[in-house]
């Protein structure tokens, strides 16, 4: 591989990326994140192959990471000579042939595309760049333009700006979008101080869930005492239903590494580790190959861009833990020991991985930092409201219909998210609430939809942006069995060094697990309010500290809920079911048998044309009946 | 010098003093279960945390880990403190109900048994204070005992719960215990510990039974000592 070490050798390789990104015959490119992979994109991939190969067309087939549409993958984009970029959604293998049809015809037929792009933007550029040439195509004036389509309208990528949109196996096509530029720029003309200053000036908080000031966290760094610094980006993203980092890490793997060779070089550090779960095999491939292709072109390893500047990455694989989210216990990983949080009074800026000064960030936080290099701290101050600037990227999953990646502007209002981009929620249900910061954030209700989507907002409504999720609850979710998952997962989850967390989390989801089964006395919310007052002054680390803010804040704003599961034993939502029961409505019930041969536990009786009875005794409350009525008889109490 | 307030009292303390220790030399007491002197600190049982004031913020630290600071105010027994307490107190009574090491301190700072924790059934007198596994690694050098699992599973063990094969049978283990936890069984000719049977070794002087061969043997190799000069138990030297 011919070494980067100019500019000029920059744009070279960049003009090779640009071919391969604006080529000038057709290019087939598959989703091929692991949101595309579930839904089926490997085998949407090796049919589309298979019919190339079959039909002998001159046709190029790549794989991209995720455009942020998971409720419509896998994802297709065809991308023709002088054409706007189509994306066509919902593939299959048996669309495969049609598809090609349409391409050799140069129609659109039967399959239409989600919508076209007619050219990129190119952020860490600023610079535009056409793949329409010419005027529209009659044909496709009926396709919607990306950013017409409501899930994009309001969405600006800057930390995902290549995902979907670049094979993220290919650095060249990094490049060519403006990759390794602000590298170049910082390592050749810029003083690391002036670096720190500028990211200090854009107000970048820390995307992983502190919202502590990136640039004020490395010039802590730069000031700590040490020969030897440390770079880390926490790739650790353990929040169930939270997948913006491995989005990041398996789509734009370069992005993440040029951020971190400039924050090396504005730290003074040589040596950095990205530490990444295990199980994200594809962030781990993804990221592995970046490193070695970036190493091999000279882009790590020693005087990068002729700066006398030596930097060069490792992977830490984590083992599963989700306290190893937390700063100090994954250092401990790194350093080969168990994973367990120390006290933070002496900071790891100064006395981190191995005693020695290391800044940590986290992913969606490094992919930022070229794009504020590139374009300047103040454009990218201007984005958002004024303690949050840039955008969030949120993985915005649970009952809402359409679930994906989106990156916002901070400050978007909350109903913006919920019903311009996410849709809506699905079946006519009511919206009821969101938990967004993972297990350990809090739920906001519907009543405050109008909320400002930003740190500070967030945190004074009880709950936090944490590192992304945002997981929405409709009419049919019960708050107290949402807290009492939530809780199990941390009780599982606490590493068991303190006794704050070790023990009173599971007493929490002791009794939590007793309200839902019917158990709940007199007392219990008080109690689970005075335990989680203890639980956050007196644990060790974050985890602990956080862990009661979905008892805290479904407790603010469900309380009802909670007093009648404990007082009328009753769930409202329908869900817990040691306090539910299904019945069927005689009047409703035509006696068609439908829910009696469904019923696993066999317990609906009837004869035939005449109304069913449910066995309560024998009924295991699984809901399957309620499923299968189309006449909806059965009902849930 | 640092100089600092600790419940209403001026208080200055060497920087680098621990609160902890800047407290106890002032006469104010703050209890815990995991500081011990012979080992670094963990701030794993929570019992020693107090309030901290610096400016207008007030938060909860853990005194055993947190360094004295110029100007800071500190309350050792205040609402918030006890309520911290009171919890471990209360978790630790139902992780160890057997545990009269756990009842007394409770009854010493008057906080009762919480009735809505079940009683544990497993856990026997241990609280995971980390003590043991500090001394056998820090102090003696083994670290034949270690964590496994995590959270209510954690637990202090050999690995895979095997019979060690680094252990030396020095017993610092159950000696530094604060709950009497760590069995072991000591009669004439032999201890046993962490299920493995140490044969003692008798002193060449009076041919009394001090130490476990094992140790004598490991102390050594590690300080260079002929075995011959060690076997002589500490009456007799």
């Amino acid at each position: 591989m011919k070494k980067i070490s100019t500019l000029d050798d920059l744009k070279k390789a960049g003009d090779k990326g640009l071919k391969s990104l604006f080529p000038g015959s057709v290019k087939i490119v598959v989703g091929m994140a692991t949101s595309g992979i579930a839904s089926g994109a490997r085998e949407v991939y090796e049919a589309l192959s298979a019919e190339i190969k079959k039909r002998k067309l001159p046709y190029i087939l790549t794989g991209t990471g995720s455009m942020g549409m998971d409720f419509i993958e896998p994802l297709v984009d065809v991308i023709e000579k002088d054409k706007p970029r189509l994306s066509y959604g919902k593939m299959t293998i048996d669309k495969v042939p049609q598809l090609i049809d349409q391409i050799v015809k140069g129609t659109i037929d039967k399959i239409k595309p989600i919508y076209r792009v007619d050219e990129e933007d190119i952020i860490a550029k600023k610079e535009k760049k056409q793949y329409l040439k010419g005027a529209l195509p009659e044909y496709l004036r009926e396709i919607p333009a990306m950013y017409d389509i409501p899930f994009y309208k309001k969405q600006v990528k800057i930390a995902t700006r290549n995902c979907g949109i670049i094979d993220p196996e290919n650095i060249e096509e990094y490049i060519a979008r403006g990759g390794y530029l602000a590298a170049q720029k910082a390592l050749t003309s810029l003083s690391p101080e002036s670096i720190v200053e500028d990211v200090i000036k854009s107000g970048l908080r820390g995307r992983g869930g502190g919202g502590f000031l990136t640039g004020v966290k490395w010039q802590s760094c730069v000031a700590a005492k040490g020969d030897i610094k440390y770079v880390i980006c926490n790739g650790d993203e353990g929040d169930p239903g939270a997948y913006m980092d491995r989005s990041v890490m398996e789509g734009d793997p370069h992005s993440v590494l040029e951020g971190m060779i400039i924050g090396a070089y504005a730290i003074g550090a040589q040596e950095g580790y990205i530490y990444v779960r295990n199980e994200y095999p594809l962030a781990v491939a993804n990221l592995t190959k970046a490193i070695s292709d970036a190493r091999s072109r000279g882009l790590l390893g020693k005087n990068i861009f002729g700066s006398n500047f030596n930097f060069d990455l490792k992977i830490g694989k984590g083992a599963g833990a989700f306290v190893c989210g937390e700063s100090t216990a994954l250092m401990a990983s790194l350093e080969g020991k168990a994973g367990e949080p120390r006290a933070k009074y002496v900071h790891t800026v100064e006395h981190g991985l191995w005693d020695r000064p290391t800044n940590l960030n986290n992913v969606e936080t490094w992919a930022n930092v070229p794009v504020i290099v590139a374009r300047s701290g103040k454009w990218f101050s201007e984005i958002g409201v004024p303690h949050s600037t840039g955008t969030k990227v949120f993985s915005l999953v649970g009952k809402i219909n359409n679930i994906g990646l989106v990156e916002v502007p901070m400050g978007i209002p909350l109903k913006d998210i919920i019903y311009d981009i996410g849709g809506g929620i699905p079946g006519g249900k009511k919206f009821k609430a969101v938990q967004t910061g993972g297990p350990s954030g809090g739920c906001i209700p519907a009543k405050m939809m109008d909320l400002s989507v930003d740190f500070d907002a967030l945190w004074e409504a009880g709950s936090m942006m944490g590192s992304g999720g945002m997981i929405v609850m409709d009419e049919k979710t019960c708050m107290v069995d949402l807290a009492r998952y939530f809780i199990e997962f941390l009780a599982s989850e606490s590493c068991g060094k303190c006794t704050p967390c070790r023990e009173g989390v599971r007493r929490m989801n002791d009794i939590l697990h007793d309200i839902c089964a019917g158990h709940g006395q007199e007392g219990d919310v008080e109690m689970l309010e005075s335990m989680a007052q203890g639980i956050v002054d007196g644990s060790l680390c974050a985890l602990g500290g956080s862990a009661p803010n979905p008892v805290l804040s479904t407790i603010k704003y469900f309380r009802e809920e909670y007093d009648a599961h404990i007082k009328q034993k009753h769930c409202p939502a329908g869900v817990c079911r040691a306090l539910i029961r299904y019945e069927i409505a005689a009047k409703k019930c035509t006696g068609c048998g439908v829910c009696a041969k469904k019923c696993p536990s066999e317990c609906i009786s009837g004869e035939k044309k005449k109304a069913h009875k449910i066995d309560q005794k024998k009924c295991i409350k699984c809901g399957i009946c309620m499923e299968s009525c189309k006449f909806d008889a059965i009902t849930v109490k | 010098m640092v100089n600092f307030i600790i419940d209403g009292k001026k208080i200055s303390a060497e920087k680098g003093t621990m609160v902890l220790e800047a407290a106890r030399a002032n006469g104010i007491d703050i209890p815990t279960l995991c500081a011990h002197e012979a080992v670094s600190r963990s701030g794993a049982c929570r019992l020693c945390v107090v309030e901290m004031k610096k400016g207008k913020r007030a938060k909860i630290v853990t005194s055993c880990l947190y360094p004295v600071e110029e100007g800071i105010i500190i309350e050792t027994k205040n609402e918030r403190v006890m309520n911290v307490r009171r919890l471990v107190l209360q978790l630790l009574m139902a992780r160890c109900p057997e545990s009269d090491v756990i009842r007394d301190l409770a009854s010493q700072l008057g906080v009762d048994a919480q009735p809505r924790f079940a009683a544990d059934e497993d856990k026997s007198k241990c609280i995971l204070c980390r003590s043991c596994v500090r001394v056998c690694e820090e102090v003696v050098g083994v670290s034949a005992i270690g964590f496994s699992c995590r959270g209510a599973d954690k637990a202090v063990s050999t690995p895979f719960n095997e019979d060690s094969a680094v252990c030396i049978g020095c017993g610092a283990c159950a000696f530094i215990c604060p709950t009497g936890h760590i069995e072991m069984e000591t009669t004439e000719e032999t201890r046993k510990i962490w299920g493995r049977t140490f044969k003692m070794k008798t002193c060449d002087v009076c041919g009394r039974y001090f130490a476990p061969e094992d140790q004598l043997k490991y102390i050594s190799k590690k300080t260079g000592v002929p075995l011959k000069e060690l076997a002589v138990c500490t009456n007799c030297r």
